[in-house]
């Protein structure tokens, strides 16, 4: 396999976790708390595109689009009913309250999955496009950069120019200040979880890119986006999208040339290279390549 | 009008901050709330605007009402909304944003006139009017306070409470935001003015009250208060004797063994 192949792949990687990582870090600028929970809520939203486009055989795209409502319903609900009481308590036991309830959301969901994967049902099968007769991507990986792209460029406007999203942005830089101009910052904490929950949901379409299937042990490729904002210094949106294509293009470059430069360690070590990455970005840059520098770690 | 009855507020469940404060600012004046450090003129501020509970505060007793109807128990983005305003203390502009997006953010609970409101605080302020795309953070600090105040207006309130606006300005700039406010006022908005500067604030405001220690200790009519001795010693710094001075009480009682040594 060419280079331009592997980097081809390790775009399609980042776009995934680039989903991922935006979620994680719009809850981070609103509330400051480090959501362990968003692998869970990938696997609880993808379930809901499964049931929809497979057992009920809906449309895939009108199962995506009803998916998407109950993912931020179900945000808006997590907010309201475990986060909204921990508000002021430390940042370390709001972290652990994340990590109870991606365990929660993970034992629910696995209910529905039993252990096999289940395929999305998506319409993107095996059908790829060839570029001057060598370089291979399949549509769905095309989809999975669309897609990150499209929200992305979603998410700069609504920031930017949305009374809401310029509401969020206040609050994240200075809550008492979004509060006296008569911002609800309730309403902040809960729309970050509704966006979040939704970004998870779109992330579980790609997070097999060969396959398009899902089951609960891909909770595992969830957590990498875990490194990957932590890369990119946790309250940066930017230094997110940074992060993901490092570590896309790494594990990417590493899955196609290490099994034959070092055989010894294994077939799937390209699966801790965005650990690996974390490790040497935080021993040169502690607070991530972009992030503030005061922003406390859990 | 805007009225606080035997306003009381604790944080943290025990310290005791207000005790029992009452004031009033009558439709379209200006009301002076003049103290030292630490006497509680910003939670008197909070107290007003609903958002004691971020600092860990609570009113434990007393009543903030706006033409007689209770609002102590609405959330700030009421308060707002039902027309009182505020610009914090130490002018908290968005360093990272836009003026224009400071300003914006100000008109959160009234998007609908915000054209209209955008064009009245540019009026105001010719300097912001230059610079919409201007990240606040490289203002000057007159500057900043005049976004602070000018995004406080974006809601169109019925009330400002403008805590210490004179903050760190030099003189002339000083003059420059005591006319704005007169200019504020002349507009049709009430103002709560809350200043260390006693000189400026009572000579715009008609009412002004003395807090100290959580309390009131003195409540008149700005030009007695300018008058008044006392304040003249402790507040405008005209005072002769020697002894460091570091309350008003301790003003009076200064006074009162002056009196009674000579
Ligand atoms: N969040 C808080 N938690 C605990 N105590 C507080 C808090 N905020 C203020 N205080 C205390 O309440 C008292 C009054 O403070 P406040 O800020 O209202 O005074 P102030 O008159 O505005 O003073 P300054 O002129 O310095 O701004 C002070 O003793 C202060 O230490
Ligand atoms: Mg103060």
């Amino acid at each position: 396999m060419s280079l331009l192949q592997a980097l081809l792949n390790g775009i399609a990687l980042a776009a995934v976790y680039s989903l991922l990582a935006m979620g994680f870090v719009i809850i981070y600028k609103s509330m400051q708390v480090l959501s362990f929970a968003q692998p869970a809520l990938m696997l609880f939203g993808g379930w809901w595109v499964v049931y929809f486009a497979t057992t009920v055989s809906l449309n895939f795209y009108l199962a995506v689009l009803i998916a998407v409502v109950i993912a931020a319903a179900t945000g808006l609900v997590i907010e309201r009913v475990f986060l909204r009481p921990m508000v002021g308590k430390p940042v370390f036991a709001v972290a652990i309250m994340t990590i109870g309830l991606d365990l929660s959301i993970r034992v629910f969901a696995g209910n529905f999955y039993d252990v096999s994967p289940r395929s999305t049902g998506d319409p993107w099968g095996l059908n790829t496009f060839v570029f001057f007769g060598r370089l291979v991507i399949n549509h769905r990986r095309v989809a999975a950069i669309v897609v990150a792209v499209a929200v992305l460029l979603g998410l700069l406007a609504f920031f930017r120019y949305s009374r809401m999203g310029l509401a969020m942005r206040a609050a994240a830089f200075d809550q008492e200040v979004a509060l006296i101009q008569g911002v609800s910052v309730a309403a902040v904490f809960a729309i970050s979880w509704a966006l979040a929950s939704v970004l998870a949901t779109l992330a579980s379409l790609f997070i097999n890119p060969d396959l398009g299937s899902l089951a609960p042990t891909n909770y595992v490729l969830a957590l990498k986006a875990l490194p990957v904002v932590v890369i990119g210094g946790l309250d940066s949106i930017g230094g997110a999208l940074v992060a993901a294509l490092l570590v896309g293009i790494a594990e990417a470059l590493t899955g196609t040339y290490q099994s034959h430069l070092t055989p010894y360690v294994g077939q799937n070590f390209s699966q801790v290279v965005p650990y690996l990455v974390m490790f040497v970005v935080l021993l040169v840059r502690p607070y991530g390549l972009f992030g503030t520098r005061e922003v406390e770690r859990v | 009008m805007l009225a606080l009855k035997n306003v009381e507020v604790v944080y943290h469940d025990v310290i005791l901050v207000l005790r029992g404060i009452s004031l009033q600012v009558p439709d379209g004046a200006i009301v002076a709330l003049l103290g030292a450090n630490g006497a509680g003129k910003t939670t008197t501020l909070r107290a007003i605007s609903g958002i004691l509970d971020v600092q860990n505060g609570k009113m434990t007793k007393g009543e903030v009402t706006l033409d007689g109807q209770r609002i102590d128990h609405l959330s700030a983005s009421k308060i707002v909304k039902l027309g009182v305003s505020q610009a914090l203390e130490g002018r908290r502009v968005l360093a990272e944003l836009t003026v224009e997006e400071n300003l914006r953010l100000g008109a959160h609970t009234n998007r609908r006139r915000l054209g209209e409101n955008m064009d009245r605080v540019y009026g105001l302020f010719p300097d912001l009017k230059q610079r919409p795309k201007f990240i606040a953070g490289y203002l000057s600090g007159g500057q900043q306070q005049m976004l602070a105040i000018g995004r406080a207006l974006m809601s169109a309130p019925r009330y400002l409470l403008l805590d210490e606006p004179s903050l760190g300005l030099a003189p002339m700039l000083v003059q420059e935001i005591r006319d704005i406010i007169v200019e504020i006022n002349r507009q049709g908005t009430g103002v709560l003015l809350v200043e260390q500067n006693a000189g400026m604030a009572l000579t715009v405001s008609s009412h002004g009250y003395i807090l100290e220690t959580g309390k009131m200790v003195m409540d008149k009519a700005s030009a007695e208060l300018l008058k008044d001795e006392d304040v003249r010693e402790f507040y405008l710094g005209l005072h002769s004797g020697g002894d460091q001075i570091r309350s008003f009480a301790e003003v009076k009682q200064y006074r009162r063994k002056k009196r009674w040594l000579s």
